[in-house]
C-alpha cells in the first residue's frame, strides 16, 4: 500500500512548514515535498501606500533579515525617486548589511543547526537545540550568541534599533555616523573574528562524521545565482545579477536590474504558499539554481580579505572539479562569508568617506518603476515596484532568496530521503493496520529537517506573499488519500 | 523533574521579528537557561505542544484557520499567555490584508488560474480565515507586549516577573511602534 509521511511543524527553520514524503507499494520513495504553510500578502497589501513607507514596511517581511528587505526596498525606491545617493549613504547601507549579515548566519549556524552538527543527527531531541549545546560545549554557545550580539549592535549603532529599523531610506540613510560609533564598533572585532575562526576550525574538525549527509544533502548539480562583484569578489549590496551553470561557468550577467524578469520566471505549486523560480529559458526542471552563502562563494574567485581568502582556499579544496555542489556545505560557506564580513566591517569603518555628513538625496516621484537587487543573508533579493502619478503602490513584486532555493530544496528532500530511507538502513514500518502511525526512527525525521536548515531558510520571508513552516510527516495513498500523521514524539514512541 | 518555569513560545502570522528580540537577550538567556526551560519553541524540537506550560509566548495575528487552532490548543495547555509584539496585540502589518477580500489578495500574488498558471495554491495549504485578528479576539489573553518587536528589555521584565510569582497587571506597559 502506498503511504504518505508528514513533519509536522519542521524545527529550527525559520518559519512554518511540513515536509510530505510518499512511498510507493514497497515502500520506497516516490517523492518528498515541501509545503509552506504561511501567507503573508504584501505583494497585495501593499498597493496604494506611499512610495515612502515600503521600506519600513517590507521590513515586517522578515524579522531576521529587515535589512535585506530595507536595502532592496531603498534601492527600488532610489529609482522612483531618480536620485544617485551620497557615496557615504551607500558605504553604510553596506556596513549595515555586514552587520546583519554576520548576525543572521550566526542565528542559522548557532542557533539553529550546530545542535545537529556538533551533537549529532541523531543525539535526544531534547537536547538537541541552543540550551543542549550550551550545556556539552558552553564555549560554542557564547561565541554564537557573542557573535548574533554583535551584529545586532552593529545595525543598533547605526540605525538605531536592532530589529526594523527605519534609518535606511528613499534617497540614502536617514542619519551619519560618528567616528566615537565607529571606533566603539572596531574595538570588537578583533575577538569576534577570533570566535569566528574558532568555529570554523571546529566545523572542519567535524565534517568526516557526516560524509553520508554531505553526500545526499542536496548533492547535486545546479546553477547558482549571485550579484558578482568586480574581480570576482563576492558582492552583497550592487553590482549585476549573475547566473552560472553547474559547471561555473556564465549563462547571464544582467547589469540592469529592472530586467530580472528576462531571465527568472515563477512557477505557482498548488500545494506550497511558496513560488518556485527558474532560469527561464531551460523551464522550472533544468532552470534550477540556488542561491545564498554557497551560490555566493561558488561564484566567486576571491574573497579579496585575507582570512576569509584562506577559508575560501581550503573550501574549494571540497570539490575537485568545478563548484561545490552539496548543500550541507552551505554551513561551511556560512561561517567563511562571517569571517568575510568582519573584515568588511573593519575595511569600510577605516574609510574617511563612511563619516561623511552628506547621506540622503531627496526628491519626488521620478521614474514608473524600480527595482532593487541586494544579496541578503540567504540570498538574492529582488524588489520591484510601480507607482502612479501621485508616487502610490500600484505594483509590487518580491522576489526572496528562499523562494529561489524552493525547487532545489525539494529535490534535496527526495535525495536525502531516497538515501536514508530506500538505501539506508534506517527502519521505516508500514503499520499494520490503517489506523496505527507508521513507525519512522527519529533521526530520519531529523535528517530530513537538516537538509531544509543547510538553505537556512526564511519562511515567513518567503512567502512575503502568505507564510508558515512547521515540520509534519504525513501518511498518504499514491491517490493522495490522508492516512495519517506522524509527528516526532510519536515516531520517538515507536523507536 | 526539575522545578523550573515552563516556557513556551509560538509562532503564528507574524515576521518573527519577536522572536529574534527575544534572541536579543543575548547572554541572560543562558543565565535565565537555569530557571526556566524552552518545553515549546521554534527552537526546539519538540513538535507537540505540551501541558502544563506556565506562559506560553504568541507571536503574529492569526491568520489562518491553523493559526486559529493552534492559538486554541496553546491556551488550553497554558496557565498564563501573553500577546507579543503590535501583530498579535493589534493586527498590525499582516492586518493590512483585511481591506481586500481573500480572492483579490490571492489572485494579485498568485495570478488567476488559466493565465499559465494553476493560481492559488489550495492543496496541503491552511485557508485564510476571512479577516486577520489580533490574539484576544481568539483567546483570552492575560498580558500584551506592545512594539514591533517589543524590545528585549520587555520580555526579561516579563520572564522575571513570571519566575518570582508576580502579579502581571503591575507591570509598566511598553510602547507601540
Ligand atoms: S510585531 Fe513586528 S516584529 Fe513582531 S511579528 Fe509583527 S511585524 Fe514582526
Amino acid at each position: 500500500m502506498a503511504t504518505t509521511i508528514s513533519i509536522d511543524p519542521v524545527t529550527r527553520i525559520e518559519g512554518h512548514a511540513r515536509i510530505s514524503l510518499y512511498l510507493d507499494e514497497n515502500h520506497r520513495v516516490s517523492d518528498c515535498r515541501l509545503h509552506v504553510t504561511q501567507f503573508r500578502g504584501f505583494e497585495a497589501f501593499c498597493r496604494g501606500r506611499p512610495l515612502e513607507e515600503m521600506p519600513a514596511l517590507t521590513a515586517r517581511t522578515c524579522g531576521i533579515c529587515p535589512v535585506s528587505h530595507l536595502l532592496a526596498s531603498a534601492k527600488a525606491c532610489d529609482e522612483l525617486l531618480a536620485v544617485r545617493i551620497p557615496p557615504a549613504a551607500e558605504l553604510l547601507r553596506r556596513l549595515l548589511n555586514y552587520g546583519q549579515l554576520v548576525q543572521s548566519h550566526a542565528l542559522s549556524f548557532f542557533h539553529l543547526a550546530s545542535p545537529d552538527l556538533l551533537l549529532g543527527m541523531d543525539a535526544d531531541p531534547g537536547q538537541r537545540n541552543l540550551f543542549g549545546v550550551a550545556a556539552a560545549m558552553p564555549e560554542v554557545a557564547r561565541d554564537g550568541i557573542a557573535l548574533r550580539r554583535f551584529g545586532q549592535q552593529l545595525i543598533q549603532r547605526l540605525a538605531g534599533k536592532r530589529i526594523h529599523p527605519a534609518w535606511v531610506v528613499a534617497g540614502g540613510v536617514s542619519r551619519p555616523l560618528e567616528r566615537k560609533t565607529g571606533s566603539i564598533i572596531l574595538a570588537e572585532l578583533p575577538a569576534m573574528l577570533t570566535a569566528a575562526r574558532n568555529n570554523l576550525a571546529r566545523l572542519q574538525g567535524v565534517l568526516e562524521n557526516f560524509q553520508a549527509e554531505i553526500a545526499s544533502f542536496a548533492n547535486f548539480p545546479s546553477g547558482y545565482l549571485a550579484l558578482a562583484g568586480t574581480g570576482g569578489r563576492p558582492e552583497y549590496y550592487d553590482g549585476p545579477l549573475r547566473l552560472l551553470d553547474q559547471r561555473g561557468q556564465e549563462l547571464f550577467s544582467e547589469p540592469v536590474a529592472a530586467n530580472y524578469g528576462h531571465h527568472l520566471a515563477e512557477k505557482v505549486e498548488p500545494d506550497s504558499y511558496l513560488k518556485s523560480p527558474y532560469y527561464r529559458p531551460l523551464g522550472p526542471e533544468e532552470g534550477m539554481y540556488r542561491v545564498g552563502p554557497l551560490a555566493r562563494l561558488n561564484a566567486a574567485t576571491a574573497c579579496g580579505t585575507p582570512t576569509a581568502d584562506e577559508a575560501l582556499a581550503a573550501f574549494r579544496e571540497l570539490s575537485s572539479n568545478g563548484p561545490v555542489a552539496s548543500s550541507f556545505h552551505y554551513h561551511y560557506a556560512r561561517l567563511i562569508e562571517i569571517i568575510h564580513a568582519l573584515e568588511k566591517i573593519e575595511e569600510l569603518l577605516g574609510e574617511e568617506a563612511t563619516y561623511d555628513c552628506r547621506v540622503r538625496a531627496t526628491a519626488g516621484a521620478n521614474a514608473p518603476e524600480g527595482t532593487g537587487i541586494c544579496e541578503a543573508p540567504r540570498g538574492t533579493l529582488i524588489h520591484h515596484y510601480r507607482i502612479d502619478e501621485q508616487g502610490l503602490i500600484s505594483g509590487v513584486n518580491m522576489i526572496i532568496a528562499t523562494g529561489h532555493n524552493n525547487l532545489a530544496m525539494n529535490r534535496g528532500l527526495l535525495q536525502a530521503s531516497r538515501a536514508f530511507i530506500d538505501d539506508g538502513d534506517m527502519a521505516l514500518v508500514a503499520p499494520t493496520d490503517q489506523a496505527a502511525p507508521p513507525a519512522i526512527r527519529e533521526g530520519l525525521l531529523n535528517r530530513l529537517e537538516a537538509v531544509i536548515r543547510c538553505y537556512d531558510p526564511c519562511l515567513s520571508c518567503s512567502t512575503h506573499a502568505l507564510g508558515q513552516m512547521p515540520l509534519a510527516v504525513e501518511l498518504r495513498r499514491n491517490s493522495g488519500e490522508f492516512i495519517g500523521r506522524v509527528t516526532r514524539e510519536m515516531a520517538a514512541n515507536h523507536d | 523533574m526539575t522545578n523550573k518555569k515552563r516556557i513556551a513560545t509560538c509562532w503564528l502570522d507574524g515576521c518573527s521579528g519577536c522572536h529574534m528580540s527575544f534572541l536579543d537577550m543575548d547572554e541572560l538567556l543562558l543565565e535565565l537557561g537555569d530557571r526556566l526551560e524552552l518545553v515549546y519553541s521554534p527552537l526546539v524540537d519538540r513538535k507537540e505542544f505540551p501541558d502544563g506550560v506556565d506562559l506560553a509566548l504568541l507571536e503574529g495575528a492569526v491568520s489562518t484557520r491553523d493559526d486559529a487552532a493552534k492559538a486554541r490548543l496553546v491556551r488550553s495547555r497554558s496557565r498564563l499567555v501573553a500577546a507579543v509584539g503590535d501583530c498579535a496585540v493589534t493586527g498590525n502589518v499582516p492586518g493590512m490584508r483585511n481591506r481586500l477580500d481573500n480572492g483579490e489578495l490571492l489572485e494579485l500574488v498568485y495570478g488567476r488560474p488559466g493565465d499559465d498558471q494553476p493560481g492559488p495554491p489550495t492543496v496541503d495549504v491552511p485557508p485564510l480565515l476571512p479577516q486577520c485578528l489580533p490574539l484576544h479576539r481568539e483567546i483570552e489573553v492575560d498580558v500584551f507586549l506592545p512594539g514591533c518587536p517589543p524590545p528585549a528589555s520587555g520580555f526579561v521584565r516579563l520572564l522575571e516577573a513570571v519566575l518570582e510569582g508576580r502579579d502581571l497587571t503591575e507591570l509598566p506597559t511598553l510602547k507601540f511602534g
